[in-house]
């Protein structure tokens, strides 16, 4: 056993993040933490990777306890990490990233030459070339990951934890990905993979752990499992499959004809955009990021500008209008990326709900404290929103906390309207039933949803219609009932729908 | 136009730009590692007083300006302190310090010298010129470039020195990652924190220097807030160079150019207030055109652009 981590338990005041926490790794293994959001799992590799100490326990390398102070001494010990977040210097060339931290040296000066060298020397070994003169910020999502992990190989590491790996890249990518993993543990190399995807974890882990409120509740080996038994011990319960009510469509909400924005770039990012979403009825958009899908509800939304077409809603030609006046007009918004649109870091719980409600919570401009408070913590218990309390500031609630805040507030809002944008991008099993159920309840109210998700499985399980959409155009309509997951996953690369 | 655009114009040109430099590069060097130095001003103010005082008490000019640079260190690590260990708003330190430079000095005038508004006394002697040899001997060139302070030849030798520094060494290349993102550098176990004191410490050195130059270089006296504002011209010299050691250098020649020349037109009948606002004018236009192309919103719009 190359690595043991023996009843750690991590205390912050009353709160326990973890308790008692066995896990183990092997040389060559792919071992899987999963759980729930604010289960613990990034506490427990925060503590492996010396950001944090633990309270009590320890960690056993090679068999000799350790103790990691800082995560210079995890690297030290060959420990390397992977964070949600990229940690990468965008200005920097992809070598310089590499190299940071151990740089190669003339007396005092960088040898850049040397790092190139060296970059290109570990890309190629470990089957990830990369160009060792580009700047990281010209590179896709998938590039930059793959230049974490090599600077991650570059600083020695035996045992790499990969923090939700796949959470912002495209289909193909996240199959790159899992090979390259694949092929580095067959070199010798151990991974730890927190991942929420069990998919993805049941194809490339060899056991998996699951934590649930700071507790393992179980370590099984991945070819004895399946994903329904990892989800009944990450929520402790069974999950209830979601049934799909007739869609019952009534007048059209929205109405959006001849879309075009011609954008800064000699390729347009949207051309010729048509859709319609009705009463009850959701709409999916399926599409690899970036193929106009942002542009698409910011349009909608008031905010970016339009250069051709119109946007109704609820048969009002909204098109150039505020952002204020079309949502007082209908429409709710889940952003897709939560913390550039979706709350404020450093106001509250409570202030963040508040965003967009203020209207219904005043008196003569003088806010009312508790019929606010009142509001926001029904959502807590409601969509079981894992907070301090309600004076906690946005920027320490998990992602998936924050996103169930977010959904909360915008379906609060009782728009006839409303544009859900990956409506669970990085969120746990548990919160991810959640949402789709209270998205499903909308639609049977008569609700109208534009859905857009880079995840197929959300697609196909939500949606009424599907609309493909591949750079800036829509290339397809499907309906919900016959589409399969190849035809989509061929529209969205560019290809020619077959039968 | 001859005579507006002289060999002393340039000369002149030079030894205005001293301060400013010296202050810019000070400025550059914390904006890299992410500490927005307002307090320039203030410290420079230090600078010129106690390169006064250390003249005034020792009688020797190298005395004097290690004096300069020492105070201005002790002074700008309270701005470190207050900044980088107790995490206090950068811009509210470095507007405190200003104020706290300004009164200090003029209090200190009357405590020491026991005089208001400015102190000179003629046995202080300044900064010595230096002939360089050969060059000084070329036409033209000669005037322009030989017969300078010292601390002239010194703040041009730094901007290379500096260029290299941030650009070719190790330390300056982690420097640079301390600023562009300082959680990741954290993560790789680079010492943050150390680091920003470093360059904290080094903008202390050069606005000593620059303050010494101030006040023994240009003239050999003290007035109260001599600065005028030229921290603070130094401050824009640092974002319109992009915080680039040459790029500072280019800006802060601009605005000593523009300077100088604001003096020597008040020699042509124009009102004295009226050129006194070309620097400024001359700032508001370079800055339109370097809107948004500051590395830094580089920096920040790929940041945002890969959550």
């Amino acid at each position: 056993m190359l690595l043991q981590m023996d009843s750690i338990t991590k205390s912050y005041g009353s709160v326990t993040a973890n308790s008692q926490v066995q896990f183990s790794l092997n040389r060559g293994e792919i071992h899987a933490l999963v759980g729930e959001n604010g289960a613990g799992k990034t506490t427990l590799m925060r503590i492996l990777y010396g950001m944090e100490s633990p309270t009590s326990g320890e960690i056993l390398l090679d068999g000799k306890a350790v103790s990691f102070a800082s995560p210079a001494d995890a690297i030290k010990h060959r420990i390397g990490m992977v964070h949600q977040h990229f940690m990468l210097f965008p200005t920097f060339t992809i070598a310089e990233n590499i190299v940071i931290g151990r740089e190669p040296s003339k007396g005092i000066g960088f040898d850049r030459k040397a790092a190139a060298a060296e970059t290109e020397r570990i890309g190629k070994l470990y089957g990830m070339p990369v160009d060792p003169w580009k700047k990281v910020a010209d590179c896709s999502l998938g590039m930059q990951q793959r230049v974490e992990i090599l600077k991650v190989l570059y600083q020695g590491a035996e045992v790499i934890i990969l923090d939700e790996p796949t959470g912002v890249l495209t289909p193909l990518e996240v199959k790159e990905l899992l090979v390259a993993i694949k092929g580095l543990a067959a070199q010798g190399k151990s991974f730890v993979l927190i991942s929420h995807k069990l998919q993805e974890i049941m194809e490339v882990a060899d056991r998996v752990t699951v934590l649930r409120d700071g507790k393992v509740t179980g370590t099984v080996d991945a070819k004895d499992t399946n994903a329904e038994d990892l989800s009944r011990l990450m929520v402790g319960r069974d999950l209830i499959h979601i049934s799909r009510n007739e869609a019952s469509r009534g007048k059209k909400v929205l109405e959006v004809a001849g879309l075009s924005i011609k954008g800064a770039k000699t390729k347009p990012v949207l051309t010729n955009i048509s859709l319609h979403v009705d009463e009850g009825e959701i709409v999916g958009i399926a599409g690899i990021s970036g193929n106009g899908q942002s542009e698409l509800i910011q349009a909608i939304s008031g905010l970016m500008k339009t250069d051709h077409g119109v946007i109704k809603l609820l048969g009002q030609d909204v098109t150039g209008a505020s952002v204020g006046s079309i949502r007082e007009r209908g429409l709710a918004h889940i952003p897709e990326d939560r913390y550039q649109w979706g709350v404020a870091k450093d106001a509250t719980v409570t202030e963040n709900g508040l965003m967009g409600h203020t209207d219904r919570h005043q008196k003569l401009g003088i806010l009312n404290g508790s019929g606010i408070r009142g509001m926001v913590s029904e959502w807590v218990s409601r969509f079981g929103i894992k907070t301090g309390s309600l004076s906690t500031k946005a920027q320490f609630l998990s992602g998936g906390n924050l996103q169930k805040l977010i959904v909360a507030r915008e379906l609060a809002q009782h728009t006839p309207f409303l544009i859900a944008a990956e409506p669970t991008r990085g969120v746990d099993v548990g919160a991810m039933e959640i949402i789709h159920g209270e998205l499903l309840k909308k639609r049977d109210e008569k609700g109208a949803i534009l859905l857009i998700s880079s995840e197929l499985t959300e697609i196909l399980k939500l949606s009424d219609r599907i609309l493909i959409m591949y750079e800036g155009q829509i290339v397809g309509e499907l309906d919900a009932e016959s589409a399969t997951e190849e035809q989509i996953s061929l529209l969205m690369a560019g290809g020619k729908a077959v039968g | 136009m001859d005579f507006l655009l002289d060999a002393s114009l340039f000369a002149s040109t030079l030894r205005m730009v001293t301060p400013i430099l010296l202050a810019a590069l000070g400025g550059a060097i914390c904006a890299r590692v992410g500490l927005f130095n307002v307090g320039l001003e203030g410290l420079i103010l230090i600078g010129a007083f106690s390169a006064i005082v250390g003249n005034h008490f020792t009688g020797n000019v190298l005395a004097a300006v290690l004096i300069a640079v020492l105070c201005s260190l002790l002074f700008s690590i309270i701005f470190g302190y207050m900044s980088i260990h107790l995490k206090a708003n950068v811009i509210v330190v470095g507007i405190a310090l200003n104020f706290l430079a300004l009164g200090l000095t003029t209090f200190s005038l009357r405590a020491i010298f026991d005089v208001k508004g400015a102190y000179y006394n003629k046995d202080m002697v300044g900064l010595p010129k230096w002939d360089i040899p050969l060059l000084k001997d070329i036409p033209w060139l000669g005037d322009v470039l030989s017969g300078h302070s010292p601390l002239v030849y010194l703040s041009i030798l730094l901007v290379i020195g500096l260029q290299y520094f941030l650009f070719k060494t190790v330390t300056g290349f982690r420097l640079l990652a301390s600023g562009e993102n300082p959680t990741a550098a954290r993560s790789l176990g680079i010492k943050v924190s150390r680091i920003q004191y470093g360059a904290v410490l080094i903008c202390g050195v050069l606005c000593g220097l620059a303050g010494a130059q101030l006040s023994l270089g240009n003239v050999t006296m003290f007035t109260e807030g001599m600065t005028s504002g030229r921290g603070f011209i130094a401050l824009v010299a640092t974002m319109l160079g992009q915080s680039n050691p040459i790029g500072v250098m280019a800006s802060s020649m601009l605005f000593g150019f523009m300077d100088a020349l604001s003096i020597r037109l008040q020699g042509f009948a124009l009102p004295t207030h009226f050129t006194m606002m070309l620097p400024y004018i001359v700032t508001i236009i370079a800055m339109l055109f370097f809107k948004d192309k500051g590395y830094i919103q580089e920096a920040r719009k790929s940041n945002e652009s890969s959550r």
